[in-house]
C-alpha cells in the first residue's frame, strides 16, 4: 500500500478491456469485477505479469448475495399501531427447512471473492466474479494458478453449493460426513435440519429433525442515514460528559 | 516374494498431537507417509453464519473463540473491520493498549506453543516452564477485561476501559503463604502496567531458561533439522503467512509492510529463517518472543505517560458511561437504541487484516446497511497452513509428522471456525 490505488485500476483496465469492471476501493483495497468466461485468463495474468504479480490467493470465499438489503423493521415512517412496523422477515433465524423461503431466480446470487497480495508491490486486490446460472452455480477452479485456493474452493463448495469446475478433489471440507444442504446459504435455517444425540438404547449416536424453534433477538435493521461522521453527535456526547463532570464538582466532587 | 501393500491408517481426532480435533487419515508405506489427508471440520460452529444473524458488536465474544490461544488478536481483526466501515478511529491510548496486548497475546501463544510443541517431541519440562509465565499472562488478561482467556475487551472505537489501577495480589491461602505468596505479589504492588513492566523486562530470562533446554537440545535438533522443509516459494503458493513465511525466509510481516494500531511508532525486529525446516520456525517463535517483550515495554512507556481516552466518544457507536445514561435524555435515547438495535454500519465491504501470532487474520466484512453483517468471513491462517500438509509430510517418517503438525501451529477452533 505504498503506491496509491490509482495505477493499479489503471493497470488493469489496459490490460483486461471490458473483462473487467472496477469497483471502489476502501482502505487501499481495490476491487474489481471480473467476467467468470476471464476468470482463469485474468487470474492468470494477475500471478504472471509483471506490473501486478500476486503471488499469493490469501483468501477465498463464497457470497450469497440472497436477501441482500432487505430489513425487518420499518424505520422510515413512524406508525400509530405499535408494533405494526414489524415486518415479515426472511433473514436466516426465522425460518426453519420446511418453511424455508423458495426464491425464484435472482441474478448474480452466488460470487466467489478472491483477496490477492502482491508481496513485491506490496498490494492487495479483491476480485470478484459471479456464478451465471443460479440453479447450478459454476465457477472456474483457481487451484491450477494458485494452490492455496485447493480448500478455500472447498469450502465454498461445501458451505454455498459452488461447483468449481476443474478442481481436483472437491469434497465436503467443514460439515458433518454425510451432511445434506449448503449451510451458508441464505435460504438454510440457522437452526439447521437434523440434531444429533448418543441414543443410550440403540447404544449409538443417531440423527433427528430438530426441535428448537426459529428465533431471532434483535430484528435485522436497515438504516441508510449515515450518521457516522458527524460533529453534532460528538458535540452531543462532550455535553453529556460536561454535564456529568459539572454535576460532580457541585456535590462536592464526590465519586458517583 | 510377499507383496507389500500400503495401508491407511487415522491419526486423530482423539490423539494429544492432533492439537485439538485433527482427523488425519495417512497413507503409510511402512513407516512412511506416501499420502496425508486431514479431515477438518469436527469443531465447525458456523460462526461466520452467527455472526449474520447478531448485532455487530454481539459477535465479539465468537472471534476469541476461534484462536482460542491468541484471543484478543482475533478481536482485532474483526473490529478493525468495522471500524473501517464506520469510518471511524480509536483515540491513541487504545491504540497503544492494542498494540501492547496484541504483543502480550502473541507471547501467550508462543509460550503455549513452545510448552505443547515441546510435549509433542518429548520434552516435557519446557512444558511446566512455559505455564509458569502463562499464568502470568492470562492474570494480565483477567485484569483487564474479567476474563482469563475470552477477553471480549477490543471494541469498535476502542477498548472496553482502561488499564486498572491495582494489580490484584495473591490471597494468602493453605497453599500460597509466607516465602511463596511474598515471592508470587512481588510485582503486584502497583498497577497492571507496573506489572506487565517487571514481566516483560524480566522474561529474557525466562526464554533463555527454555533455549538451554531446548535450542542446543541434540534430541531437540534431530526431531525438528531438515523436517517439513518448504521453499518460500512453495510456501506463498500454499498460502502460508506468519512465521510459516518467515521460517522459509521471506521477510513478510505486516505489522512492518502495513502497519496498524501503533506499529509504525514501535521499534522492532522480524527475525528470518533460513532452511524454512521445524527447527527454523522454532527459532524464528523464540526470537518473536523476545521482541514482544520489547514492543511491550515501549507501549507501557507510553501508556505510563499519556493518560486519555480509550474509548471514542460518539454514543451512534459507543455506549454512554451509565453515569450520563442517567443524568441525560440523548445519553439514554442512545444507551436504549444501542442495547435493543446495536448500531448501522454503512453499506460496503472491506478486509482487515493483522498479523496473528499464528499468520494473518483477516476478517472479509460485507455491509449492506444494516445492524446486523451481510457477510462476514475470516482468513484463519491455520485453515491454509494445513491444507499444505499432504506436501509437507510426503516421505516423512510418521513421527516427524507430529513435529511438522506441531511447528505449523494449528488450534482447530480457528480452522474449524
Amino acid at each position: 500500500m505504498n503506491e496509491p490505488v490509482k495505477p493499479l485500476s489503471e493497470l488493469l483496465t489496459d490490460r483486461f478491456d471490458d473483462r473487467v469492471s472496477l469497483g471502489n476501493s476502501l482502505s487501499g483495497i481495490l476491487a474489481v469485477e471480473v467476467e467468470t468466461g476471464a476468470w482463469l485468463e485474468v487470474c492468470r495474468a494477475l500471478r504472471d505479469d509483471e506490473e501486478f504479480s500476486f503471488e499469493q490467493l490469501t483468501d477465498l470465499c463464497g457470497v450469497d448475495y440472497l436477501s441482500y438489503g432487505e430489513s425487518e423493521w420499518e424505520t422510515d415512517s413512524a406508525s400509530t399501531e405499535g408494533f405494526g412496523r414489524g415486518v415479515e422477515g426472511e433473514g436466516p433465524g426465522r425460518f426453519d427447512w420446511a418453511g424455508r423461503p423458495r426464491e425464484e431466480d435472482i441474478k448474480r446470487r452466488y460470487g466467489v471473492v478472491v483477496h490477492l497480495l502482491s508481496l513485491k508491490h506490496n498490494r492487495r486486490l479483491r476480485i470478484r466474479c459471479f456464478a451465471p446460472d443460479e440453479g447450478m452455480p459454476i465457477v472456474p477452479s483457481l487451484v491450477e494458478i494458485w494452490s492455496s485456493a485447493n480448500w478455500y474452493e472447498r469450502e465454498a463448495f461445501d458451505l454455498f453449493g459452488i461447483v468449481f469446475e476443474g478442481h481436483p478433489d472437491l469434497r465436503r471440507i467443514l460439515t458433518d460426513y454425510g451432511f445434506t444442504g449448503h449451510p451458508f446459504r441464505k435460504d438454510f435455517p440457522l437452526i439447521g435440519n437434523v440434531a444429533v444425540r448418543y441414543d443410550s438404547e440403540k447404544k449409538r449416536v443417531i440423527y433427528e429433525p430438530v426441535e428448537i424453534e426459529p428465533r431471532v433477538g434483535v430484528p435485522r435493521v436497515l438504516r441508510k442515514d449515515s450518521r457516522y461522521n458527524t460533529d453534532e453527535f460528538d458535540q452531543a456526547a462532550d455535553d453529556a460528559a460536561e454535564k456529568v463532570a459539572a454535576n460532580n464538582t457541585a456535590a462536592g466532587g464526590q465519586e458517583n | 516374494m510377499a507383496e507389500i501393500r500400503n495401508y491407511t491408517m487415522n491419526f486423530g481426532p482423539q490423539h494429544p498431537a492432533a492439537h485439538g480435533v485433527l482427523r488425519l487419515v495417512l497413507e503409510m508405506d511402512g513407516e512412511t507417509v506416501v499420502r496425508a489427508d486431514p479431515h477438518v471440520g469436527l469443531l465447525h460452529r458456523a460462526t461466520e453464519k452467527l455472526a449474520e444473524s447478531k448485532p455487530y458488536n454481539q459477535s465479539i465474544g465468537y472471534l476469541d473463540r476461534l484462536d482460542y490461544m491468541s484471543m484478543m488478536c482475533n478481536e482485532h481483526a474483526y473490529v478493525r473491520a468495522i471500524e473501517e466501515l464506520l469510518g471511524i478511529e480509536p483515540p491513541p491510548r487504545a491504540q497503544w493498549i492494542r498494540t501492547m496486548f496484541d504483543e502480550i497475546t502473541r507471547f501467550s501463544n508462543h509460550l503455549l506453543w513452545i510448552a505443547s510443541c515441546g510435549i509433542d517431541l518429548g520434552a516435557m519440562t519446557v512444558f511446566l516452564y512455559a505455564f509458569r509465565e502463562r499464568e502470568m499472562v492470562m492474570d494480565m488478561y483477567e485484569a483487564v477485561s474479567g476474563a482469563r482467556m475470552h477477553a471480549a475487551y477490543y471494541r469498535p472505537g476502542g477498548v472496553y476501559r482502561d488499564l486498572p489501577e491495582n494489580m490484584p495480589p495473591y490471597r494468602e491461602s493453605r497453599w500460597t503463604k509466607g516465602k511463596d505468596l511474598k515471592r508470587r505479589n512481588e510485582w503486584r504492588e502497583g498497577s497492571l502496567l507496573d506489572f506487565i513492566e517487571e514481566f516483560a523486562k524480566d522474561v529474557d530470562s525466562k526464554i533463555d531458561e527454555y533455549e538451554t533446554l531446548l535450542t542446543n537440545n541434540r534430541i531437540w535438533k534431530q526431531r525438528t533439522v531438515g523436517i517439513g522443509v518448504v521453499s518460500p516459494d512453495k510456501a506463498l503458493q500454499m498460502g502460508c503467512t506468519g512465521v510459516m513465511l518467515r521460517g522459509s525466509g521471506v521477510e513478510w510481516d505486516l505489522r512492518k509492510k502495513q502497519p496498524y494500531a501503533m506499529y509504525d511508532q514501535v521499534d522492532f525486529d522480524v527475525p528470518l529463517g533460513v532452511s524454512g525446516d521445524c527447527y527454523d520456525r522454532y527459532l524464528v517463535r523464540v526470537e518473536e518472543m523476545r521482541q514482544s517483550a520489547k514492543i511491550i515495554l515501549q507501549c507501557v512507556d507510553w501508556l505510563k505517560k499519556n493518560p486519555g481516552h480509550v474509548m471514542l466518544k460518539n454514543f451512534k457507536v459507543i455506549p454512554p458511561t451509565r453515569e450520563e445514561m442517567k443524568d441525560d435524555m440523548e445519553a439514554l435515547i442512545h444507551h436504549f437504541k444501542l442495547f435493543t438495535e446495536g448500531f448501522c454500519v454503512p453499506a460496503g465491504e472491506t478486509y482487515a487484516a493483522v498479523e496473528a501470532p499464528k499468520g494473518e487474520f483477516g476478517c472479509y466484512l460485507v455491509s449492506d446497511g444494516a445492524n446486523k453483517p451481510f457477510r462476514v468471513h475470516f482468513r484463519a491462517p491455520g485453515f491454509a497452513h494445513l491444507s499444505g500438509i499432504n506436501e509437507m509430510a510426503r516421505g516423512h517418517m510418521l513421527a516427524d509428522t507430529v513435529a511438522i503438525i506441531s511447528t505449523l501451529d494449528l488450534v482447530f477452533g480457528e480452522v474449524d471456525r
